[in-house]
């Protein structure tokens, strides 16, 4: 049995997150405090709210075990709030400066056909929640995705951050991708539409 | 130029989503939303008056004044919500051009109309609406709730209600699982909602939007409760300004929300709070004293 994936379950959409996971075959563990961190192969940090979810961080002491975390390699993945916690503004995960809700409030969220080579086809039906995007990158950091010119999505080293919310739309492959756990190859599932 | 889709109704869903595992706090003013916004709370619902207030001071309550808004969305980067009278698709439509993130078609407020609710799929903003059972939950999602609350008895303090609607709707979704094809045509007939949102109940054990909590929580065990009870996340209106001490007891109430399986961390918010808000028993209330009966 391989290490599950941790889930932080501070706010937001961890439950989709897990359900998405557990459908391509991956266990996964809700985390909450630092004890949850204990053997997991992976962390992803949800969509939510991001001042909501950094003040957990701050109230649960989980801000250094998972900078630790990540330092010792293991592979953090962040969508949409995940993102914003990942720039270096909070846990400064990847060198990285976040635009938060660059496209506007709920009425100017939408979908759109993303193309992301290292997916390759079909392209991501990415659908973005008042999400951020990333204004700006250090050195070192890997621009994997681009919304007419907006960095949307990223990677350092184990970390990988994205604006939008595959989650929702039940496409498992940059999930298994960030996380390590496949080559990405997974098929789309027959619910995405 | 990329094509955008907006306010799909997955892109609506999508925001409820985000909001699960956390606290909606009612407020009055950008005070207040400030305040709010620090306790943790992942989204506010801006209002005139909170329920308590509308309780005591009687008269019709309506949406609340723009500029009111617009002051709390310039204060607050978390998300906004106001309230529309059931039925008042032009209050609706003045909140969808002030850019809310979400509107509650509300029982708290006055309703406008006696058959209808407001069309929802009309608006790019998503909506969320009270339920007290299965079958309004579906008929206001047939309408393009992209969010159910179950109502429970605003502006009391009093969580009997809110356990009630949870309990009546979440045990209707178990019983649907166990019914055949036939019986669930039935079952349509008498929750009167569509077949399709029937069938597809019973087929995934959940409403097809997230289900919140609301009506009557004051306490951070009454978060865990409904928590517990099955609800993604919690409302709270008079619970926390109408209290001793709003921000401690807003932060208490977003620790219990997110720890609401931990029962030790649920005592150590409910610590050295002040009062809690004055309440009333709700089964001490005249039936024409009821919010959760308005809509239908």
């Amino acid at each position: 049995m391989s290490r599950p994936v941790g889930v932080l379950a501070l706010q937001g959409d961890f439950a989709a997150h897990q359900a998405l996971l557990e459908a391509a075959g991956h266990s996964t563990r809700q985390v909450r405090n630092p004890d949850d961190l204990d053997g997991i192969g992976g962390l992803l940090l949800p969509g939510g709210e991001s001042t909501t979810i950094s003040m957990g961080i701050e109230r649960e002491g989980l801000r250094e075990p998972i900078q630790q975390l990540a330092q010792s390699g293991v592979p953090i993945f962040g969508t949409c709030a995940g993102l914003v916690l990942m720039g270096r503004e909070h846990l400064g995960l990847i060198e990285m400066a976040v635009d938060r809700n660059a496209f506007g409030r709920q009425i100017f969220s939408f979908e759109a056909d993303l193309s992301m080579a290292s997916l390759g086809d079909p392209p991501v039906r990415a659908v973005f929640i008042r999400a951020p995007i990333v204004t700006e990158v250090g050195e070192g950091v890997e621009v994997l995705a681009e919304l007419d010119g907006a960095i949307v999505a990223v990677r350092q080293g184990p970390c990988t951050a994205i604006s939008f919310h595959p989650e929702l739309v039940n496409d498992a492959r940059m999930h298994l991708l960030a996380l390590g756990l496949g080559a990405g190859s997974a098929e789309p599932s027959p619910a995405q539409t | 130029m990329t094509m955008h889709d907006e306010n799909t109704f997955r892109v609506k869903v999508g925001l409820a989503e985000m909001l699960a595992g956390g606290v909606i706090m009612d407020v009055v003013d950008a005070e207040q939303a400030k305040i709010a916004e620090d306790a943790g709370a992942c989204a506010v619902m801006a209002l005139e008056r909170v329920p308590s207030d509308i309780r005591r001071d009687g008269g019709v309550a309506r949406m609340s004044n723009p500029a009111m808004i617009r002051e709390i969305q310039e204060t607050v980067s978390i998300p906004v919500m106001a309230k529309a009278r059931i039925g008042h698709f032009a209050e609706a439509q003045v909140l969808e051009s002030l850019e809310v993130d979400f509107i509650d078609e509300s029982e708290v407020l006055t309703p406008a109309d006696k058959d209808h609710h407001i069309d929802k799929w009309a608006f790019k903003v998503p909506f969320v609406c009270g339920a007290t059972n299965l079958g309004e939950a579906l008929r206001r999602i047939s309408e393009g709730a992209a969010m159910i609350r179950s109502k429970g008895e605003a502006g009391t303090g009093d969580v009997v209600e809110a356990v009630w609607h949870l309990r009546t709707i979440t045990s209707e979704i178990r019983r649907l699982g166990t019914l055949d094809e036939m019986e669930l045509s039935v079952a349509a007939k008498n929750l009167q909602a569509p077949i399709q949102l029937v069938k597809q109940v019973a087929q995934e054990g959940r409403l097809p939007v997230p289900m919140f909590c609301a009506g009557g929580i004051a306490t951070p065990a009454d978060a865990a409760l409904v928590m517990q009870l099955g609800a993604e996340a919690v409302f709270v209106g008079s619970g926390i300004f109408k209290s001793g001490d709003p921000a401690p007891r807003g932060k208490a109430i977003v620790e219990a929300t997110t720890n609401f399986r931990d029962a030790a961390k649920v005592a150590a918010a409910c610590e050295g709070l002040g009062e809690a808000m004055s309440s009333i028993e709700t089964s001490k209330l005249g039936e024409g004293e009821l919010l959760s009966n308005r809509g239908w």
